[in-house]
């Protein structure tokens, strides 16, 4: 696992290569557009039922030409933002207070094994009696949505430290805030990355069945709203960048996951 | 003694176990009456949060009536069969991408891409292919949970150890019986994780789809009464949701342990 500084020419062929690599990862999606594209020009397909990827593509360069598409997506990855991150938050303050302070476990045990199997999309009506139209009420569905997973792998991750980690500290002179700092998140770390990543799947199919229900902006709004109106075009253009933000933030959050856990391939 | 530093708890006595679950009662119990005595001190407006007392009345009535049973009783046919269609679907992909190259490039950047994404997005599209009946909320269903499904069934299926295939063929075991006896007990753990993942996201789209499209179901029962600004109603539902996803996730347990008592997994367990 050396990295070595390598001359340009090396460089930039492992660079075509890697280009190469995920052109080649890519092609099949390449392949059914152009079968989408050439089924929609001989007439396969209505224009209704499903827009040509020309047709969409002309409507997504409107919409991001416009600024309505960024405007948009800005709103909807705010809500996203805020809700994930205060769930993330108090998520692990809570698992964490689970695993290591017994009465804490004993209240809050029973709450959890009886709300985390329920489908949490019942909650979207709920909050929409409490918050109303506007971002508060999305950005709590994404809360209570997140919430539950988090705590849960928190609370896993935190019972599975290894006890000697935890003596060895405070004989050392840690102080048990100090212990929960620099041994228990640390080790409780990797589960509770993983759960966050399940979380956050779950957070924009909350978030977007919450906008395209019941919102005045956003990308769900958006979708909902064309598709009413009947410009089907960039309904679908709306559809992909959806689709497009939810896969990239999977794979960006991979990447951070690496990284914050890049210490972990040192030792072994 | 000393060759070992695995300190383990010791075993919990039989009373001490019947102290905590009994303690455990107690502490639900004492929750749900503070709850009764917030609202009912007028600490809490009843329309935002309704007391127990009054949501357990609620359900009551609604069963008697019998509406709720039926919304329920719908819903869980969509559930179910998007969740049976995703999971013959899916596991037949994930087995074939595993087996053949060509069926491995052509699914996995979808799988990648579509996995993580919010398909919920393609509702409207569907509602435009399917219209508002059964077959585009079930269609939904199918596309939410397939990807766990392909994907568990792919790494169950690759990851088969190779001697297992070669003695069984040696045995003289035609292909066919390989994959019912050898490949599919093989991979059947993980193929069972992947629709532990799924089935919960088939009740999850479901009641979304039902809310988004109206027609029936607990969901379309706990907007229309959101929509009237019927608070206790909306509680029911949720109840009812979320009793509902208890008893069929506990139930989908026994029956991964029941599947799986000849497995490893079961046996440490015991």
């Amino acid at each position: 696992m050396v990295t070595i500084a390598r001359r340009d020419g090396a460089g930039l062929l492992i660079a075509a290569n890697a280009i190469g690599g995920t052109l080649v990862y890519y092609a099949p999606v390449a392949l059914l557009l152009l079968v989408w594209e050439l089924a929609a020009r001989a007439g396969w397909l209505s224009a209704e039922l499903l827009p040509s990827p020309e047709a969409t593509y002309a409507a997504l360069r409107d919409v991001l030409a416009s600024g309505e598409l960024a405007q948009q997506a800005y709103v909807s990855l705010m809500r996203e933002l805020s809700g994930l991150v205060s769930s993330v938050i108090a998520g692990a303050i809570i698992g964490i207070a689970m695993a290591r302070i017994e009465w804490a476990r004993l209240l809050l045990r029973p709450v959890i094994t009886f709300l985390y199997p329920m489908p949490k999309s019942a909650l979207i009506p709920i909050l929409l009696l409490w918050f109303g139209l506007g971002d508060m009420s999305k950005i709590a569905a994404v809360f209570l949505g997140c919430l539950l997973p988090v705590v849960i792998s928190s609370y896993n991750g935190a019972r599975g430290v290894d006890p000697l980690l935890v003596w060895s500290a405070r004989s050392l002179g840690a102080s048990k805030l100090g212990v929960l700092w620099k041994i228990v998140l640390p080790a409780a770390l990797p589960d509770i990355l993983s759960g966050i990543r399940m979380a956050l799947a779950l957070s924009w199919l909350l978030l977007v069945s919450a906008e395209l229900l019941l919102a005045e902006k956003g990308l769900g709004y958006m979708i909902g709203y064309y598709g009413d109106t009947g410009d089907y075009a960039t309904m679908f253009a709306a559809i992909i960048t959806v689709i497009l933000i939810g896969a990239f933030s999977d794979r960006l959050f991979l990447h951070l996951m690496a990284w914050s856990l890049r210490w972990r391939t040192l030792s072994s | 003694m000393a060759d070992s530093v695995v300190i383990t708890a010791p075993p919990p006595s039989r009373t001490a176990s019947l102290v905590k679950s009994s303690a455990r009662f107690a502490l639900g119990g004492f929750l749900i009456v503070i709850w009764q005595i917030t609202v009912q001190a007028g600490w809490i407006d009843p329309y935002l949060l309704p007391a127990p007392s009054a949501i357990a009345l609620r359900t009551a009535q609604q069963l008697v009536s019998g509406s709720i049973v039926s919304d329920t009783l719908l819903t869980l046919y969509r559930a179910f069969s998007g969740f049976l269609l995703a999971a013959v679907i899916g596991i037949s992909i994930g087995t074939l991408a595993a087996r053949y190259k060509l069926a491995h490039w052509f699914f996995d950047p979808l799988v990648s891409i579509g996995f993580p994404a919010p398909k919920i997005a393609f509702m409207p599209l569907f509602v435009l292919w399917f219209g508002l009946g059964d077959q585009a909320k079930i269609a939904m269903v199918v596309l939410s949970c397939i990807f766990p499904i392909i994907s568990a069934t792919y790494l169950g299926t690759a990851s088969i150890d190779r001697y297992l295939i070669w003695s069984a063929r040696n045995l003289g075991l035609s292909q066919r019986r390989i994959v019912w006896k050898v490949v599919v007990p093989a991979a059947l753990p993980q193929i069972l994780s992947g629709l532990q993942i799924a089935f919960p996201l088939s009740l999850i789209v479901t009641v979304v789809t039902e809310m988004i499209t109206a027609g029936g179901g607990l969901g379309g029962y706990m907007i229309m009464s959101a929509r009237e600004a019927l608070s206790e109603q909306v509680f029911v539902g949720i109840f009812v949701i979320a009793t509902v996803g208890y008893v069929l996730l506990a139930g989908f347990d026994r029956l991964r342990r029941h599947l799986l008592r000849w497995h490893t997994e079961t046996l440490s367990g015991l």
